[in-house]
């Protein structure tokens, strides 16, 4: 079974179409690259996989492990090892990163019907994943993403990647501005949770990321919908024609 | 129509309490000669007034004769099955190593209390003891506060028992004083209380005041009120946890007066009763001292709740705070009005006021009056008010990370309550007022 199967996928926002019949399939241990200039719909579409209110799907469906995810609220795709990314982590004042990941994994773990994690083995885990980041351990006792630089926080996305374990990883725009190191460390956290039963999908502007985040398959969004489907040779073409000659398609 | 006004105005001012209350409850007033006349001065006072209402500027939001309606009559005395009824409802509230001295339905229960090895540096007596046969000059203390706002008179005619609490000079009291008002729930009936706390110089306590019911206890009335002296270079932290019933009525009201590099830190928090008001004059008379005054307000349901604050700069150099955060659901209302006189000889005062409302339901309503008069020109002064409702970019933010909406609203109000919770200075406090907010919200879910 595709772990995830979004077809003909159709979405407005504010009465405005902004997806007009997306399909995508990701099996498990794939990794998908999906291209496209600002403003084809590829925030969308992360945001409508992962539950975001204010979006409108009018047609098509997304079936993740076969199920309906469209009926599931964010907390339940979550629960259900749907991980989202962001573009822009938000700040969250007065709520320790520590207590945040804690609670936020139990609750995943009490939908599931699994046991909470006892301190000791969760304080384990969050730190040698935050040393394999370069996370400090000060960083973790600060407010969620209060006060982190841009590379920070997405590497703090990156550790809760990797302590949720999710099975369907979405990274949207995870490069954007990142420097050269920082992208590297970042790109390494993420090929590190790579498995034969885990899929990603990548979400990029600019092919740089892909040659340290390898796809199996990249797509070229254009004006909501994907427009080009091919191997990783297709992100090297892009590199060099640029994304005209889609918008045209499209 | 204005004569019309006015006379209805008088007629509706007499019948708030009876006349007779006096005579009805005498022999449960302790007091006799100057304390008796002074009883029958503040019951006059009331009466003239009446239950404050709208048109009265500081109960501009609270109006009592809508929402309180009418003052019940005075509660029995425990007995034995109220008393055990107030011990079970202690045990959730009651702090480990804290002194208690609890009253129940407005009278000491010496049963409840824990009081042992008070040494020479901290002395406890009851109201009660006090008023029946204190020194004069304690007897006119406890009845300073001033009979211009109808309450306080209608609590210095009425009260019936308290604890009077005295801290030797130098002494420093690490255990904290936890004074618990407990409504057994017998009848709706209103209890009275006054207490009194003096801090003496270069002293330290910590008092907490807990307002709670028992299983039963509903409708009743609490009418408290608190004076606190602390001397030069002293220090109370003070803390208030109102968890009442939620169809009680907390009537509270403080006056507080600081010496010179003195140090008041103070914490209320309003989870309980179904309309409550709390009303604060702080004098700071001495130089060099510190105020910071913070407090909480968790409602839901019909709950309404006023803290109305009146800090006195009177002398330079001292410097007050005031974080107030007040967290709405369902048609929770709540008042906060705080007022700073800066007066003219209290140049280099540093006074600041920030209040924040969270709304989590269109039909809360959170009202907000600061007013700064400042009379001395170097001073830095400052005060800043928001409302809002829950940030949805950061409510999705945590469920798309798992939490269930419950959980991801409570995360984030409690993080939101927490910037006044932070201002506790006693850890096992701050513990505690936490875990009263956590509680509110736990029932919420
Ligand atoms: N909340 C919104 N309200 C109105 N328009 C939106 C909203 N979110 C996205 N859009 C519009 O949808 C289109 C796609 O945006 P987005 O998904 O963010 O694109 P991308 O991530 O590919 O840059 C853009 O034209 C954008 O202006
Ligand atoms: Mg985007």
């Amino acid at each position: 079974m595709s772990l995830l199967e979004v077809k003909n996928l159709q979405v407005r926002v504010e009465e405005r179409e902004i997806l007009h019949g997306l399909s995508l399939t990701v099996n498990p241990g794939e990794v998908h690259a999906i291209m496209g200039p600002n403003g084809s719909g590829k925030s969308t579409l992360s945001h409508v996989i992962a539950g975001k209110p204010g979006y409108e799907v009018t047609g098509g469906e997304i079936l993740f492990k076969g199920e309906d995810l469209l009926e599931m609220s964010p907390d339940q795709r979550s629960a259900k090892g749907v991980f989202l990314a962001f573009q822009y982590p938000v700040e969250i004042p007065g709520v320790a990163t520590m207590t945040f990941l804690r609670t936020a994994l139990n609750a995943q773990r009490k939908a599931r019907g699994e046991s909470e994690f006892s301190t000791p083995d969760f304080l384990k885990k969050v730190r040698s994943v935050a040393a394999s980041l370069n996370i400090p351990q000060d960083m973790l006792r600060r407010g969620v993403n209060v006060g982190f630089s841009g590379g920070e926080k997405k590497r703090n996305e990156i550790l809760q990647m990797a302590l949720f374990e999710p099975s369907l990883c979405i990274l949207d725009e995870m490069d954007s501005g990142l420097d050269i190191d920082a992208l590297r460390v970042a790109a390494d956290g993420v090929n590190a949770l790579r498995s034969p039963d885990r899929a990603m999908v990548v979400i990029t502007h600019y092919q740089r990321l892909l040659n340290y985040i390898v796809p199996d398959f990249v797509h070229v969004m254009s004006k909501g919908k994907v427009v080009k489907s091919g191997g990783k040779e297709l992100a090297l073409e892009l590199e060099a024609s640029g994304y005209a000659q889609f918008e045209d398609a499209a | 129509m204005n004569v019309v006004l006015a006379k209805t105005e008088t007629a509706h001012a007499k019948s708030d309490i009876k006349s007779d209350i006096l005579a009805v409850a005498r022999d449960r007033l302790p007091g006799t000669g100057k304390v008796a006349d002074l009883r029958r001065q503040a019951l006059e006072a009331h009466e003239r007034l009446g239950l404050p209402h709208r048109r009265i500027e500081d109960w501009k939001y609270t109006d009592l004769r809508v929402l309180m309606r009418e003052v019940l009559p005075l509660a029995g005395a425990p007995d034995a099955a109220a008393l055990k009824r107030a011990a079970a409802a202690l045990k959730l509230h009651a702090i480990a190593g804290a002194r208690r001295v609890v009253l129940v339905d407005g009278v000491f229960a010496p049963s409840l209390s824990e009081t042992s090895d008070l040494g020479k540096d901290i002395g406890i007596r009851t109201l009660h003891e006090v008023l029946e046969a204190g020194d004069a000059a304690l007897q006119a203390q406890l009845f300073s506060p001033d009979n211009s706002d109808a309450m306080v008179a209608l609590n210095s005619a009425m009260m019936t028992d308290g604890i009077v609490i005295e801290v030797a000079d130098n002494a420093v009291v690490p255990r904290p004083l936890h004074i618990v008002h407990i409504a057994s729930g017998a009848a709706p009936a209103a209890m009275f209380t006054r207490s009194l706390i003096r801090i003496g110089r270069h002293a330290s306590a910590t008092l907490v005041e807990s307002y709670i019911g028992a299983e039963d206890a509903k409708a009743y009335q609490v009418h408290d009120s608190l004076i606190v002296a602390i001397g030069d270079g002293a220090r109370l932290d003070h803390v208030r946890l109102i968890e009442d019933s939620r169809e009680a009525f907390n009537i509270s009201s403080a006056v507080v007066t600081l010496g010179a590099n003195a140090h008041f830190n103070t914490f209320g928090m309003n989870t309980g009763s179904l309309v409550s008001r709390y009303q604060a004059v702080i004098v700071v008379a001495g130089e060099g001292s510190r105020v910071e005054t913070n407090g909480v307000n968790l409602l839901n349901g019909r709950q309404h709740a006023d803290t109305t604050l009146f800090l006195d700069h009177a002398v330079p150099n001292c410097s007050s705070n005031e974080i107030f955060r007040a967290v709405l659901d369902d048609r929770g209302h709540s008042v906060f009005q705080g007022r700073i006189i800066v007066r003219p000889k209290a140049q280099k005062t540093a006074a600041k006021m920030m209040t924040r409302a969270l709304l989590l339901s269109d039909e809360a309503e959170a009202d907000n009056k600061p007013e700064l008069e400042i009379f001395a020109d170097d001073v830095t002064c400052g005060h800043g008010a928001t409302t809002g409702a829950l940030d949805d970019s950061l409510l999705f933010y945590l469920r798309a990370r798992g939490l269930p909406e419950k959980e991801a609203q409570a995360l984030l109000i409690l993080a939101f309550v927490g910037e006044a919770i932070e201002s506790i200075a006693n850890d096992a406090l701050r513990e505690l007022a936490s875990l009263a907010a956590q509680r509110w919200l736990a029932a919420r879910s």
